[in-house]
């Protein structure tokens, strides 16, 4: 496949979603990789200023999307709009960062052209000129190669993390302006404003310590054997998200992609096992610090250190040493 | 209101997976397996609309025989009847494969609304509820919160990213991809699991439905993820790991 690799990137209200910096390094990487060519392009209303600054990124063209009835975002428009750019540059990879809004709209657009979006894509490699995906299984537990057939244009959306912004090359680029042909009257999702649902309470991005809890705490009553540890270690105490569902902690509490995004000194997660909706909260963490019974958890991907144990025996273990060592 | 949940069985979340012999996917011998969880908010939350609203809760599931008797638990619960296409090489199929049975089997039913789970425990694509909103023709809401009913249309809770969220309305028939944690989940009653045993489960093959399209998008390979990092695994009892670790946490860490 030489070809042409489109990147789609992603703003809300002016403002880029970052992982779209993610993403366009990615799409220079695979496009490298296939002796492509790179496209990149913002939809939405009035976004010039962020089409002139994807133009100063080693792309060969920047589309500006642009539409009154993109200025919010819904499946409906955005699908249609971009489906459009699709005919009119006729990439062979279309690539996403992979954000809500893309699991929102991107399976919908990669059925219009008879595709399977490729979601939540960690790697790559190139084989025949073509591109061979790598993504996870089993909340990360495996991992698989997938591999592409028929025609194209191909889709795929890339995990947060899983390419470095920082690898982006820099260039410079024309800005073409797209305005792709909307109906008002084809859009049947009708957005309110976004919100979010109190002030929080708990700020745990300023803690320098936390001990966050998953589901191998087995029930709520077993919350303050962890709660101890918390406290001996003078961290804040933070979950996975079934615990927040299930009521055990306030959903404020919550590390992970729907909760609060972390990067303290020390990260200790126990009973938790690394699903990826998990890590992206917290794998900024300088140490990591996993006790876990599965010593094939996820989890153990990202850890610094590891205790493979029950952690009904671990932890109070745990809270005795600490409170020794604390004098 | 006529409501559709379709939901899928995955292997048991704890189960200890081995990549098969070919290498292309697991083995399921030895596996247990349940109802995918997202999938079983989505059930329950069409259970608690029948009960407010009144109407009819279809359970529809594509999976290989064994998937039977995740179909009879949702029908314990309290699901009115079932369709079931039977496909035991589900993996030879992709998304858009599923997702084109599941609407051709929907085809007859009309629903006014079809939920499911926002993604599965097994593949994770996270995208068949989206696909067969588009197969249908039909609007469509991901992540959801909470689903009110109005006249001739809905108002969902959609959630985003880093807490927060968004109400959005859309007319119905509308298909809604449901986020786990929604609401609680109920237990099948006794009463619930005798009464399942009179209940329909019709079952459709992909033969019936016109047959599956070959898959665009195919595993090729299955294996355990490279580790990124080179994890010190503190070995011991608990209290001699426990030990070591305050030890790193005092003189490696220096957060003691």
């Amino acid at each position: 496949m030489s070809g042409l690799v489109l990147v789609v990137t992603e703003q809300r209200g002016g403002a880029w979603n970052r992982m779209s910096w993610e993403t366009l390094a990615a799409g220079q990487q695979i496009a490298a990789a296939l002796g492509a060519t790179v496209q990149a392009a913002v939809a939405g209303q009035g976004t010039g200023a962020l089409a002139s600054e994807l133009a100063q990124q080693n792309v060969t063209k920047v589309w500006n999307v642009t539409h009154d009835l993109l200025q919010t975002y819904t499946a409906d428009g955005l699908t249609a709009a971009v489906e459009q750019l699709i005919r009119t540059a006729n990439p062979t990879l279309v690539l996403f960062p992979h954000t809500y809004q893309v699991r929102d709209f991107a399976p919908k657009l990669a059925t219009r052209f008879g595709q399977v979006l490729v979601s939540d894509v960690t790697g790559f490699r190139a084989e025949d000129n073509t591109p061979v995906f790598i993504r996870q299984l089993f909340q990360g537990k495996l991992n698989a190669d997938v591999q592409l057939s028929g025609p194209g244009p191909y889709f795929a959306s890339i995990q947060a993390g899983a390419f470095r912004a920082d690898s982006l090359q820099q260039g410079s680029a024309a800005v073409e302006n797209f305005s792709p042909e909307l109906n008002a009257s084809a859009i049947r999702q009708t957005p309110h404003e976004p919100f979010r649902e109190s002030a929080r309470a708990v700020d745990l991005t300023a803690a320098d310590i936390i001990v966050s809890v998953g589901r191998g705490i087995r029930e709520k009553e077993n919350i303050p054997i962890v709660e101890e540890l918390a406290k001996a270690l003078g961290g804040e105490l933070a979950a996975s998200r079934p615990i927040c569902d299930s009521g055990w902690l306030p959903m404020e509490r919550q590390v992970g992609s729907s909760g609060q995004t972390v990067s303290p000194k020390v990260y200790l997660a126990i009973g938790i096992s690394g699903a990826i909706q998990h890590l992206v909260g917290m794998k900024g963490a300088k140490t990591i610090i996993a006790i876990n019974k599965d010593a094939n958890a996820p989890i153990f991907e990202v850890a610094d250190y590891g205790i493979v144990g029950d952690l009904f025996e671990v932890v109070p273990a745990l809270v005795e040493e600490v409170k020794k060592a604390r004098g | 209101m006529k409501i559709v949940v379709a939901i899928k069985q995955v292997p048991v979340r704890d189960s200890q997976l081995r990549v098969d012999a070919g290498g292309r996917w697991i083995q399921e011998a030895d596996l247990s397996f349940e109802i995918n969880e997202p999938d079983a908010y989505a059930l329950e939350e069409a259970l608690q609309l029948k009960e407010k609203h009144g109407g009819e809760v279809v359970a529809i599931c594509a999976g290989p025989a064994r998937a039977s008797q995740t179909i009879r638990e949702a029908l314990a619960k309290g699901a009115d009847r079932a369709l079931h296409v039977e496909e035991e090489n589900l993996s030879a199929l992709d998304t858009l494969g599923i997702a084109k049975l599941l609407a051709k089997a929907l085809e007859s039913e009309k629903p006014d609304l079809i939920l499911t789970g926002l993604q599965s425990d097994d593949l994770g694509y996270g995208q068949t509820g989206v696909v067969l909103a588009e197969l249908l023709g039909l609007p469509h809401g991901t992540i959801i919160m909470q689903v009110e009913k109005k006249d001739s249309s809905i108002q969902v809770k959609r959630e985003l990213e880093d807490g927060w969220f968004q109400q959005v309305e859309m007319p119905l028939p509308a298909v809604l991809t449901i986020q786990s944690g929604i609401n609680k989940l109920r237990y099948a009653t006794l009463m619930g699991i005798k009464k399942a045993k009179s209940k329909e489960i019709k079952r459709l093959t992909a033969s019936d439905l016109g047959g599956a399209a070959p898959a665009v998008a195919a595993i090729q390979r299955v294996y355990l993820p490279l580790r990124s990092k080179q994890t010190q695994i503190l070995e011991g009892t608990a209290k001699e790991a426990a030990a070591k670790l305050v030890e790193k946490l005092k003189f490696e860490v220096r957060v003691l």
